[in-house]
């Protein structure tokens, strides 16, 4: 799986859970990209990030990512 | 007149020590005169409606805080702690309220001119409220609101030299004591390694890499000031292979009451003539010391390395030549299991750059943990979950008498199958001629 296809399998699979999950752990995505070591999904989720495709919530021990924009969360927060 | 009336805070105010209370009156008081003419960026009642919140919640025995949340800097996943009020109308100011955390420089050497900018700094966009430090050691800002962080960031990375700290699952800020820069006791440069392995990890400082927390520490000696034992997932403590060096004639000096023992710390009262076989001798927990006539000897092959003798008589006694620091691993704070210390992982380990061998046991701990560990598990929970033999499988290290901690107690280092002669197969008759049933 190249780097492009690692990043459609994430956004698909974190669609996917959208109506049911917004954030996850860095673990989790482990297995979105199961041929990838940790340490290179780890830097595929974090490049994503900074594309704009996902974003941190972070509760300040631990940090979840999720796609940009969704959960209840970004709204509840006030924040833009 | 205060805005919100706070009896209950009042009261923090009457003992007899340095009150937070006291501070924060301060500090709404010193905003509302202003008299240097700051444009605050948010409110310039904050720290008027942090007293009322926290009035609101000793009342109340609940916190009003909400905490986490999406901010951040454009590129880094850590160094902002989301918070809000959960009374914004009642507290407007404090109605967004984020921390942000600054990784502190090594040793927390400053200059005033230093403390200024930043206190300026905080002040002009920020509550003016910090704590110095947090516990993971870093400079804390407490409350700010989002369109402030990027301007912060800007003006900590470009006019300061200074950079955002770790949170989250992150790798934390690096902490060091003051090292070899001003104590005689470093075994090795802590500034030197703390500052190298946070300029290597910066990757995992800033962005979330593993499944929680992971702190490093580092300590010059086995004093242990930074408490890196107890307080971080892998803990580097110096130490020295070698003897300690003994001056015979500063020795009797301290015998003989010249010099004050321990420096002369505890002379605030009269403990009587320095007795060096109750104050050291007997004091030493493995019983390595003792008078031979009016020499002291030290069987250093029994010596832990537990610094009190040195303590004592820093004069006479000094740290070995041969130096280098220990790597302990898995302390952690008590949420799952209670609180636990490190364990001894690398006895000794030569402390040179470009540090090698140390980032080499590093990474080996990382990829294990990163493969292994559940989400929200620490270091040292996962050693616990799967034993002390898979950390030594996955960092390559052949287990010794040191990971013991005492005989019978963690038996956890178990012989494998090829590594006994014959393997587990026997020939059970054989076995039988010998050994009755």
């Amino acid at each position: 799986m190249d780097r492009d296809e690692a990043k459609k399998a994430i956004v698909e699979t974190l669609e996917k859970k959208a109506k049911t999950k917004s954030k996850f752990y860095l673990k989790d995505f482990y297995k979105m990209v199961p041929d990838e070591k940790p340490r290179a999904v780890k830097n595929i989720v974090n490049e994503m990030v900074g594309e704009g495709t996902l974003e941190y919530w972070s509760s300040g021990s631990t940090t979840m990512i999720g796609l940009a924009g969704t959960g209840k969360q970004a709204a509840a927060e006030d924040e833009d | 007149m205060a805005k919100h009336e706070t009896p209950l805070l009042d009261q923090l105010e009457s003992g007899p020590w340095p009150s937070f209370v006291s501070d924060l009156k301060q500090e709404a008081e010193s905003r509302a005169k202003n008299e240097k003419g700051i444009e605050y960026q948010i409110p310039q009642d904050v720290c008027e409606d942090i007293l009322g919140v926290l009035e609101l919640s000793y009342k109340h025995g609940r916190t009003h805080w909400k905490h986490g949340g999406i901010v951040g800097v454009f590129g880094y996943g850590g160094g902002v702690i989301g918070r809000y009020c959960d009374q914004p109308k009642m507290f407007p100011g404090v109605a967004h309220f984020h921390t942000m955390r600054v990784n502190q420089p090594a040793g927390k050497f400053y200059t005033t001119d230093y403390l200024k900018k930043i206190c300026d700094l905080w002040e002009f966009r920020g509550s003016g409220v910090t704590n110095m430090h947090g516990s993971t050691g870093d400079i804390i800002l407490l409350g700010t609101t989002t369109p402030q962080l990027e301007e912060i960031f800007h003006e900590l990375t470009h006019n300061m030299d200074q950079d955002l700290g770790g949170s989250g699952s992150n790798l934390r800020t690096p902490a060091d004591c003051i090292g070899a820069a001003r104590c005689e006791y470093a075994c090795y440069d802590t500034q030197a390694l703390c500052y190298d392995l946070t300029q290597e990890y910066q990757d995992e400082l800033h962005r979330p890499a593993f499944p929680y927390k992971f702190k490093f520490k580092f300590d010059g000696c086995p004093n242990c000031c930074v408490a890196s034992i107890a307080r971080s997932d892998m803990s580097f403590i110096g130490t020295w292979r070698d003897n300690i060096r003994i001056d015979q004639e500063t020795v009797k000096a301290y015998i003989g009451g010249e010099i004050a023992p321990n420096a002369g710390a505890h002379s605030g009262r009269d403990w009587g003539a320095f007795d060096i076989q109750k104050e050291v001798n007997d004091l030493c927990p493995t019983g390595c010391m003792y008078m031979d006539g009016d020499k002291l000897v030290i069987d250093d092959k029994e010596c832990t390395r537990c610094m009190h003798c040195i303590n004592v008589m820093p004069q006479a006694l000094r740290i070995g030549e041969d130096r280098g620091l220990s790597i302990l691993v898995g302390a952690k704070a008590p949420i799952l299991d209670g609180a636990q210390m490190g364990s001894l992982l690398v006895p000794f380990i030569k402390v040179e750059e470009p540090y090698d061998e140390i980032k080499e046991v590093i990474e080996a701990i990382w990829d294990w943990w990163m493969e292994e560990g559940k989400n929200r598990e620490r270091l040292g929970e996962l050693i616990k979950r799967q034993g002390f033999q898979k950390l030594l499988e996955a960092t390559n290290i052949k287990a010794i008498p040191q990971h013991v901690q005492e005989p019978r107690h963690n038996p956890y280092i178990f012989w494998k199958e090829d590594e006994v002669e014959g393997g587990w197969d026997r020939d059970i008759n054989k076995f039988r001629k010998d050994h009755l049933r």
